[in-house]
């Protein structure tokens, strides 16, 4: 029987890889020319669902392991915050690339001007200081304020669904599941709710 | 008549015909209507075989007339331009229109035409098949999401059609009407618009020339997802005014309600006419992406009226486009 160590070691690829299969299926569509009458767009949307997907998923680790008592499962929240932000950097390269052609006239005018791009924005700019700050050296020599900086993160999910909120144009139930689902898992924040979840 | 419609998710890939091969096809044509001429012969029938025709799963339209409306942008794919729609009675997906519109009946239909005129009534959709002449009118299309296509419309005139039934001097403005029954348009179910879909235009721009009451596309009749049988097609505004699936015309003195306009005045005008000046609260109306262009292509810049300002301009002289977006 292999220890709980091997366990996490060995299953750290396997999860790797997983996190890297929506990256996969979207370039396979791009090339077969499989992404639709409006390639860009599909690109855009999912990438940037993807981000809010893995920021979700990141902020769910603590409530399972309250919930479960599977305290093991940390060991995987740093990767999984990390493709959260992988897939922000994608999605905001295809924006800066494919869809603004570096037109950095447009693209400074849409960052200002348009709230929902300057969420996003905002949401991705707040990610890059966390992901910097995720080696364990950098765990080490931040100490206590490492917690504190990265409390962050729960601004940048919030201003990314947001971001997503604010595009759409009626439809609301795709960017309102995610804010729910924010929410909720923000619940177990909640210093007497936390308390509550820790000695169960 | 009873006609089958087949949905357009039949189409096997190897029966469309590329972009490129219709523009081969073109020059083909072209070419042999000048050895034509040139032999003296009878030009009957060309003008016919140049027709945009889609892959010929839907029922043909007969006897097309070719205009002069045919912009020099190549014309945008058939599978792009039956995959790729708003259409929120089939779901707010851009495919969603594709997969379910399949539950709409497009035959037998009516349309019922009322309000301030002289001889209201009830038109059914063969009539408007038979009784004018169904013509291919090649227009730039521009959505207000800030992407384009190029669309082989067939239709009749939206004033020809109007005309009928006699609007009288009280006729200020054409309203429309969207066909509303959960059961056909499952979209409906769900509380996302203020259902049914409504659209107006001021008489003047209903009856000009350009304003097109659309039957088909590529020369056949209108896919489901495309607003099966009948829709409106304003090319100088804003793709959500060419109202889909039409069930009910009305002459009306006041200026009547439309969707978009109820559901967020602050964002779609009634006018909405395609501006580049005028952008959207959310979003920049200055360049627009061309569908079936690539991945790489780029954007294009918007022009004013969508490029129909020659025409249409003048329907909007001394009025504030700013305020009257």
């Amino acid at each position: 029987m292999p220890s709980l160590q091997q366990r996490i070691r060995w299953s750290k690829p396997v999860i790797f890889l997983a996190c890297l299969l929506p990256l996969c299926l979207l370039v396979l569509r791009a090339v077969n020319n499989d992404l639709g009458a409006n390639p860009v767009e599909a690109l855009t949307h999912d990438t940037g669902d993807w981000a809010l997907r893995f920021l979700l998923i990141s902020l769910a680790v603590t409530p399972l392991r309250m919930l479960t008592g599977m305290s093991w499962l940390i060991r995987y929240r740093r990767m999984l915050g990390l493709f959260a932000f992988f897939y922000a950097l994608v999605h905001f390269a295809i924006y800066l690339w494919i869809d603004q052609g570096f037109l950095w006239s447009e693209i400074i005018a849409d960052i200002l001007k348009r709230p929902y791009i300057t969420l996003g924005f905002a949401a991705f700019l707040i990610l890059v200081p966390l992901a910097v700050t995720s080696t364990k050296g950098m765990v080490r020599r931040l100490g206590k304020r490492w917690i504190t900086l990265h409390r962050l993160v729960y601004a940048s999910a919030l201003l990314g669904i947001l971001h997503f909120v604010w595009l759409v144009k009626a439809d609301y139930r795709e960017p309102g599941l995610y804010l729910l689902i924010f929410l909720l898992l923000m619940l177990f924040r909640i210093p007497p709710l936390r308390r509550r979840f820790q000695h169960a | 008549m009873l006609v089958k419609i087949r949905r357009a998710s039949d189409i096997k890939q190897s029966e469309i015909t590329s972009q490129s091969d219709y523009l081969k096809r073109r020059q083909f044509l072209k070419a042999g209507v000048s050895a034509f001429a040139g032999l003296g012969l009878m030009r009957a029938g060309i003008g016919e075989a140049a027709i945009q025709r889609g892959p010929g799963k839907l029922e043909k339209i007969a006897n097309i007339r070719e205009t002069a409306y045919r912009p020099p942008e190549a014309i945008t794919e058939y599978e792009h331009i039956t995959t790729y729609n708003n259409f929120y009675e089939f779901g707010t997906g851009k495919s969603d229109p594709h997969r379910n519109a399949g539950t709409l009946k497009p035959r037998p239909w009516t349309v019922v035409v009322d309000g301030e005129c002289e001889a209201p009534g009830e038109i059914g959709i063969e009539d408007i098949l038979s009784g004018f002449t169904q013509e291919e009118r090649i227009y730039r299309f521009r959505c207000v999401e800030a992407w384009s296509m190029v669309i082989p419309w067939v239709g009749v005139p939206l004033a020809d059609l109007l005309k009928r039934f006699k609007p009288t001097s009280g006729a200020k403005y054409v309203a429309f009407q969207t066909l509303n029954d959960p059961e056909q348009m499952p979209g409906q179910r769900l509380p996302v618009l203020d259902w049914p879909y409504r659209e107006g235009l001021r008489i003047d721009e209903a009856m000009h020339p350009l304003t097109l009451m659309a039957t088909g596309l590529y020369g056949e009749v209108l896919p489901n997802q495309n607003g099966a049988p009948l829709r409106l097609v304003v090319p100088w505004k804003y793709g959500f005014k060419s109202i889909k699936s039409i069930v009910r015309i009305s002459f009306t003195k006041r200026e009547p309600e439309a969707t978009w306009n109820m559901q967020n005045p602050r964002e779609y005008g009634f006018y909405s006419n395609v501006n580049p000046e005028v952008d959207h609260p959310r979003w920049s109306q200055k360049y627009h992406r061309i569908i079936g262009a690539g991945l790489f292509a780029g954007k294009e810049k918007t022009q004013l009226f969508n490029g129909y300002g020659e025409e249409v301009a003048g329907l909007y002289a001394g009025m504030d486009l700013r305020k009257h977006f």
